[in-house]
């Protein structure tokens, strides 16, 4: 009998084999992706982003509050300008931001629940219930999702148009594809023994989802989660942009709205669109930077590339030293002779 | 103790291919019992019916006819609630049966909750630690907190066992427990499962394709062809007296120690022709049409 105790065998661990274990260790370590200078940069936006949406709305003055200095540019005391009726740009950066993100986190969480369940439990049940979950799933996929939220929008009236009412219509329109994706992977991972021996050692159904399946698929749905905030945040603004947005409130998409009205670019007032539409565009590259690092997790392939890379450009650059070394060796040598 | 009488078990998979839709027996009418202390080996070639009979023994798939019956030591019959208790599994593959996610703890701690062996806390802390030492895995106490890829693959089979172990089965469905292991340490696990096996008198249903291990480990072996009981008897009969012709191409095919040179593979086998649809049984002493429980063979040898 070979290999039936482990190297770190310890007298003492054998002598006390009451001991009490250590805490079980979590499989959560292993889900977290690997630190690297592009994972850095995306959780700096987004966690920069996040604090501005968080903390600036408690600083900054009224946005609402109109002036009588219209569309000044940026100044030691408004920082981004105003608007044409004199309004705080940061101030209703700030507010607009709190808003877009209110809204992405609610949308990605919605649309992460609803393709969970469509694509996990059909998946996991297979058989007529499948069946009926992908036909389901495929009708959503195909209806195209702009224009139906703007007829959805269109026909809630304004009054009742409230940010729940636009959350819903985006996270509708939005849970297909990833519910697709997590029944692929679900019907993988549910043909694996150890899904099988829990059933056999008589689990739940419930938990066998839940405990022994639903980890196996966190780097996807965190990757679904992240697509479904950057997809709700530029749906919302897109919305807000053509005037269909939730109402009595203040995004980024709203601001955009009112500057376009304002006719802010013919007028040169960049200072009132370009903050807007730059925190969209940086929300939207920081989360996709860390989206790609999550890839990395569900496909290992693209991290030993990245590290393969990584040694290749260390050999080289090594080679190039030594080349460089056995150079200037050979070259007093020469002097010497 | 407990007993398990499979009778005349037929398993159809319907395979649709486009508008077509033609009917795959894997299980012909096969009959089996297991009974407390005894090993059973099944042994047949890929595709023969071994891990679907194991699917049924372990209600994962459901017969299209015919019936198992597991029966305690009183007579009473295992029902449904119970039957998970009583009837456990140990999977072919160690390296995916167990959950990468979990740790060991978690492994052994469910089945344990699940069949109500222990209170929560310490107490099924400690009931892990015992499961874990009954199969040499020590120093339990370290072993537990780990996750499947840090032990090896005779450890993670250990693991298994123990798992299948822990509700506190009678019944032990072995689908090649071995198979996937070192050459080195399958004999270690195979003697483990047979100390078990005496210890709690376990009823063991050893699922396998190598007739080695089969003659070493069971008691009685059992020969599928084709989803059928082609020969049936004790380890050594069928082993050193082969009758049906498949059981002689099996047993040829076993690498032979005493034979010196490099055995070739020899003229493709007429699948058809080496299967005349009957059954040797050694019990008997005679053959018999395929499907005759063996219940009433063994009887017939007792008359």
């Amino acid at each position: 009998m070979t290999n039936l105790k482990p190297a770190n065998t310890t007298p003492v661990a054998d002598a006390d084999p009451a001991a009490p274990a250590a805490p079980a260790r979590s499989g959560w370590r292993s889900l977290l992706p690997t630190m690297t200078p592009w994972l850095a940069i995306g959780l700096a936006l987004v966690g920069g982003i996040v604090l501005f949406g968080l903390i600036a709305p408690l600083l900054v003055g009224d946005p609402r509050q109109i002036r009588d200095q219209g569309l000044t540019p940026p100044s030691a005391e408004f920082w981004l300008g105003t608007t044409q009726t004199g309004q705080d740009v940061l101030a209703q950066l700030a507010f607009a931001t709190r808003g877009s993100l209110q809204i992405g986190l609610l949308v990605g969480v919605l649309a992460t629940v609803l393709s969970a369940f469509f694509g996990i439990y059909g998946a996991y049940r297979g058989k007529f219930l499948d069946d009926a979950f992908s036909l389901f799933t495929n009708v959503f996929l195909v209806i195209p999702g702009l224009p139906l939220v703007i007829v959805i929008s269109g026909f809630v009236p304004r009054e009742s148009r409230g940010l729940w009412t636009i959350a819903v219509v985006l996270a509708v329109t939005g849970w297909a594809a990833s519910a697709r994706v997590l029944h692929a992977q679900t019907l993988s991972v549910r043909q694996r023994d150890y899904v099988a021996a829990s059933q056999v050692s008589g689990e739940r159904p419930w938990r066998v989802i839940v405990v022994e399946i639903l980890p196996n698929l966190l780097p996807v749905i965190a990757s679904q989660f992240v697509f479904a905030v950057i997809a709700a945040i530029l749906g919302e603004a897109g919305l807000s942009y053509i005037g269909l947005g939730a109402s009595n409130s203040a995004t980024l998409g709203t601001m955009l709205f009112y500057a376009q009205n304002g006719f802010a670019l013919s007028l040169g007032a960049w200072w009132w669109f370009v903050p807007p539409g730059l925190m969209i565009a940086l929300f939207g590259t920081g989360l996709s930077l860390v989206n790609f690092s999550i890839d990395e997790v569900i496909n290992p392939k693209l991290k030993n590339l990245r590290q393969h890379r990584r040694r290749a450009r260390r050999a080289l650059r090594l080679e190039r030293e030594l080349a460089r070394a056995s150079r200037r060796t050979a070259a007093v040598k020469e002097t010497d002779r | 103790m407990t007993s398990v009488h499979v009778t005349d078990l037929v398993k159809d998979y319907t395979i649709r291919g486009g508008l077509k839709r033609t009917r795959l027996r894997a299980v012909d009418h096969v009959s089996l019992e297991l009974t407390p202390g005894r090993t059973v080996a099944l042994v047949g070639e890929s595709g023969s019916g071994k891990s679907t009979i194991a699917k049924i023994l372990t209600r994962m798939e459901t017969p299209t006819s015919g019936g198992v019956k597991v029966v305690r030591d009183d007579g009473t019959e295992v029902d449904r609630a119970a039957y998970r208790r009583e009837v456990q599994m140990v999977f072919q593959d160690p390296f995916a049966s167990l959950n990468p996610f979990h740790s060991i703890e978690h492994h052994i701690a469910r089945p344990l909750r699940i069949h109500d062996r222990t209170a929560a806390g310490e107490e099924t802390r400690q009931r892990v630690l015992e499961m874990l030492e009954r199969v040499n895995l020590t120093p339990a106490a370290t072993i537990a907190p780990r996750r499947p890829h840090e032990l090896s693959g005779g450890q993670r089979q250990r693991v298994a066992i123990a798992r299948a172990l822990a509700p506190g089965a009678r019944v032990l469905i072995a689908d090649e427990p071995v198979s996937m292991l070192d050459v080195s340490i399958r004999l270690g696990v195979l003697n483990l499962l047979g100390r078990l096996q005496r210890e709690d008198d376990l009823a063991v249903l050893y699922i396998t394709h190598d007739l080695a291990t089969a003659r070493h480990f069971s008691d009685e072996i059992t020969v599928l062809y084709r989803g059928r009981v082609v020969e049936r008897g004790p380890a050594d009969a069928v082993i050193l007296d082969p009758h049906h012709e498949y059981t002689k191409l099996l047993a040829a095919a076993a690498p032979d120690p005493e034979r010196l040179g490099r055995v070739t593979a020899d003229a493709p086998v007429d699948r058809d022709a080496i299967d005349n649809g009957a059954c040797y049984d050694h019990f008997a002493g005679e053959w018999r049409e395929a499907g005759v429980p063996a219940a009433e063979a063994r009887a017939a040898v007792r008359d």
